[in-house]
């Protein structure tokens, strides 16, 4: 697991500024669920991040 | 959001909406729509398990009277577009084009290559006969590790394995590998006092569900196509369809029939597309419909697997490493859950040191779908028998073992974000007092605990609350209806709205009368459609209250709204009287219109679901036959809207899982042709094998829904594998690690451990 520190206010502006300094991860990114806080998101841009916000991205989960 | 709260309709058993119609077969299901004019037809379906297609002669087939089209691979637009279906694992879109009309090569028995109309089904059968393919046969690979090997035959020349932190030079079959990891594994069983390694293969396994894929279709002059077919989401496989025939998403309709069961099988098209391109070409409407065999040998199974696993504990029982490596059988075309079941298997564990590889591998086998919590069962089967084997080498009670270790809030979960509130403490608590699991077992017989686990999803859904004129409900939404989904719309409908649940009905609209829903998985429906009437409910409110403070000459906000009236507030003239939903809807013309609301969402904060199973088993020792004598289903739900379909959930995923580790399994011959494609050899459970399983439905609300709602679909299913085998493993004094436990097996397990 690798950690890296960004500022971003909300999803969006995080992908932004992910994918602006890894473009490699771009695709792999967008593809991406993430976990703010311990709660799950699927494309939601628009949601905010807080301060000292803890952030995982992990594979969408789809279900049966 | 969620609180204690004495709700009025919300837990209450009321008669499912569809439920007389299904018993008095009044209810329309795929195979049940019939047009004017209407054909019929059949798939031609490739003899062998790999082979290059060298020609396909249709003239012969076409010139038969009564044949109206024929179609091949040429007649349908290449897919280059390798978007995911679904989640991660879930395959790709060109996959999914193939696999329904395979192109220049088959990869399984059973692979589409043809297909006709005719004006009979006889006909139709007749045509495919005359169809002449050439093949030139492949080296075949059946084997999940043979497949694996840099030497192994090629499904897919072009597929290079995704996950690797950099592309590989030659192609393979290991379409993904996922790796988790997360503190030092070596340190980790360093530390450990006992230390237990598996190895498990499981089988390949079919969802299962009673109505075969059907469909009927018609494509207008103007191009225009409807489809009618049962699905677990119309809208999701309007884009299938749309995408795989080419025309656009507008040019495509989908109207949901009643479904006999998906379990994630039908979540993606097999025959539509083809009845789509069959009805333009022939200007006929065309039905089709799959016999069982062919259910078997062309339609989603789920991915057999080989899994090895190491776990470690101190002696007071605290895990300090675990290890688990599985491949996963793709079939002919990437997509295997591997993501799914890397994420899960460690899920109900608090571990600082933990490695998963997970591996999407193609064989020549039918293409995998989604089942119930996919991949879990089968990766958590590996990790639930070594904590029952590390309780035995303990002397520890294996659910006490389980609570030692057990994953609360805060616990930061294997796949990254730390878990919310969550139910395993409630749910292993509960079995550990529960009578069947304090009682003795019975004499002969062993007794099994595991623990199960889903995360649950959210996504999109849509839905209107139309208020009629005399005050009863009209609720529209677009998620088909598996498990009595309506009737828990209509309870939180009712519950918001302050009604009487026998005051509204809902309707599963079809893809042109309503909004978009995503498919009908992932447990998503109760929690993110619910949600999304529960907020169409709000908007009717809104409505309503406005309305009577138009009427009583009041601001809105000294109105409220109370057991379904709006009544005034606190300061509001003694003489205004309440008004009913009825009241308000009489006089809708008078006030602005017809009263309606409307919600669209991408639900979030979705709530995991934990279980624990108990089961006994008995073994006949002469004959190898296992007799279930009791089991029992604990999960937690968040909050049960409607507690008998809650129940239904689990016994209906209680018997499934309990048919994969007992009978179910794939039986290929050498050349991948399936031995057992049919109900009699391919063994479920059916009434009379199993006893009424026992539910307790643990509530510990999902604190992202205002009900507290978590997904209960699928959770069920993922424990009762691990529990047999520890039943089996208790019951026989030693561990049978693959699955099924079908009579052979034990036999077999019985002989070997007499000859030592």
């Amino acid at each position: 697991m690798r950690q890296v520190e960004v500022t971003a206010e909300n999803y969006r502006d995080l992908l932004k500024s992910l994918e602006e300094r890894w473009p490699a991860l771009a695709e792999k990114l967008e593809r991406s669920a993430v976990a703010i806080e311990g709660q799950i998101y699927q494309d939601a841009w628009l949601e905010p991040i807080g301060p000292d916000a803890e952030v995982h991205f992990l594979p969408r989960i789809e279900g049966g | 959001m969620a609180e204690a709260i004495d709700y009025k309709v919300v837990g209450t058993r009321p008669v499912r909406p569809d439920g007389a119609d299904k018993v008095t077969g009044r209810a329309q299901y795929g195979a049940d729509m019939n047009l004017p004019n209407m054909i019929y037809g059949k798939v031609l379906r490739s003899p062998h398990a790999h082979a290059k297609i060298l020609s396909i002669d249709t003239s012969r087939a076409q010139a038969m009277d009564g044949v109206f089209a024929v179609i091949t691979g040429d007649d349908f637009p290449s897919v280059n577009d390798g978007g995911e279906l679904g989640g991660e694992g879930g395959g790709s879109l060109s996959g999914l084009a193939q696999n329904i009309m395979a192109r220049d090569k088959v990869r399984y028995n059973g692979h589409a290559v043809a297909a006709v109309a005719a004006k009979s089904l006889s006909i139709a059968e007749a045509a495919l006969d005359a169809i002449e393919v050439q093949y030139e046969k492949l080296e075949p690979v059946f084997d999940v590790l043979k497949a694996m090997a840099a030497d192994a035959p090629l499904l897919d020349e072009q597929c290079f394995t995704q996950g690797l932190p950099e592309k590989p030079e030659k192609p393979s079959n290991v379409a993904g590998v996922m790796t988790l990891a997360r503190g030092d594994l070596e340190d980790g069983f360093a530390q450990a006092d006992v230390i237990v390694e598996n190895e498990h293969v499981l089988p390949m396994a079919h969802q299962g569900y009673i109505e075969p894929h059907a469909c009927t279709a018609t494509v207008a002059e103007d191009g225009h196509a409807t489809v009618w077919a049962s699905s677990q989401g119309h809208f999701e496989l309007r884009g299938q369809v749309a995408a795989l025939t080419g025309k656009g998403i507008s040019k495509v309709r989908f109207v949901p029939m009643e479904i006999g069961g998906g379990f994630g099988g039908k979540t993606r098209v097999y025959l539509e597309p083809l009845a789509v391109m069959l009805s333009e070409k022939s200007g006929r409407p065309v039905k089709m419909m799959m016999t069982r065999e062919e259910v078997f040998r062309a339609t989603g199974p789920t991915s057999g697997t080989v899994a090895r696993v190491k776990v470690g504990a101190k002696k007071d029982g605290t895990l300090t490493a675990a290890q688990l490596w599985i491949a996963l059988e793709a079939g002919a075309f990437s997509g295997a859950p591997h993501a799914p079941a890397a994420m899960a298997v460690f899920a109900p564990y608090k571990l600082e040191n933990f490695k998963v590889e997970a591996f999407d591998v193609m064989v020549n086998k039918p293409t995998v779908a989604a089942y119930r919590a996919p991949g879990a069962p089968q990766s958590m089967h590996a990790m639930e028998v070594a904590v029952n084997e590390l309780a035995i080498k303990l002397g520890m009670d294996p659910i006490d073992l389980r609570l030692k270790n057990a994953a609360e809030e805060g616990t930061q979960a294997p796949y990254g974000p730390k878990f919310s509130v969550i139910g395993l403490k409630e749910c292993l608590e509960a079995a550990k007092a529960h009578p069947n699991y304090t009682k003795p077992v019975p004499e002969g017989a062993g007794r099994g605990v595991a623990a199960g686990f889903w995360f649950n999803i959210g996504q999109q859904s849509s839905a209107e609350v139309h208020i009629n004129p005399d005050g009863t409900v009209q609720v529209v939404e677009g998620s088909p209806d598996i498990g009595g989904s309506r009737a828990s719309m209509c309870i939180m409908a009712a519950e918001t709205l302050g009604v009487p649940y026998d005051s509204i009905r809902a309707l599963i609209g079809d893809t042109e009368t309503t909004g978009f829903c995503n498919v009908t998985g992932g447990s998503r429906t109760t929690f993110a459609t619910g949600l999304a009437v529960i907020q169409a409910c709000e908007d009717v409110i809104a409505s309503c209250k406005s309305r009577a403070a138009a009427l009583w000459g009041v601001d809105e906000d000294q109105v409220e709204w109370e057991d379904g009236q709006a009544v005034p507030g606190p300061g509001v003239n003694a003489d205004v009287k309440p008004m009913s939903l009825a009241d308000l809807a009489a006089k809708a013309h008078k006030t602005g219109g017809p009263i309606m609301g409307k919600a669209s969402l991408n639900a979030q904060g979705a709530g995991p679901s934990f279980s624990c199973n108990i089961v006994d088993l008995a073994f006949d020792r002469e004959t190898g036959k296992v007799d279930v004598l009791s089991f029992t289903a604990i999960q937690d739900a968040g909050t049960a809207i409607h507690p008998a379909y809650v129940e239904g959930q689990y016994q209906g995923g209680a018997a499934q899982g309990i048919g994969w580790a007992l009978n179910e399994e794939y039986i290929f011959d050498s050349n991948g042709v399936m031995q057992n494609a049919g109900f009699l050899d391919y063994r479920v459970p059916v009434a009379s094998d199993l006893p009424m399983i026992d539910t307790q439905i643990i509530e510990v609300p999902n604190p992202s829904h205002p009900y507290g709602v978590r997904g209960v679909g699928e959770t069920g299913i993922v424990a009762p594998l691990a529990a047999c085998t520890n039943a089996a493993r208790d019951a026989l004094g030693f561990l049978v690690p693959d699955l099924p436990l079908s009579p052979p097996r034990v036999l077999a397990a019985l002989d070997a451990q007499e000859k030592g």
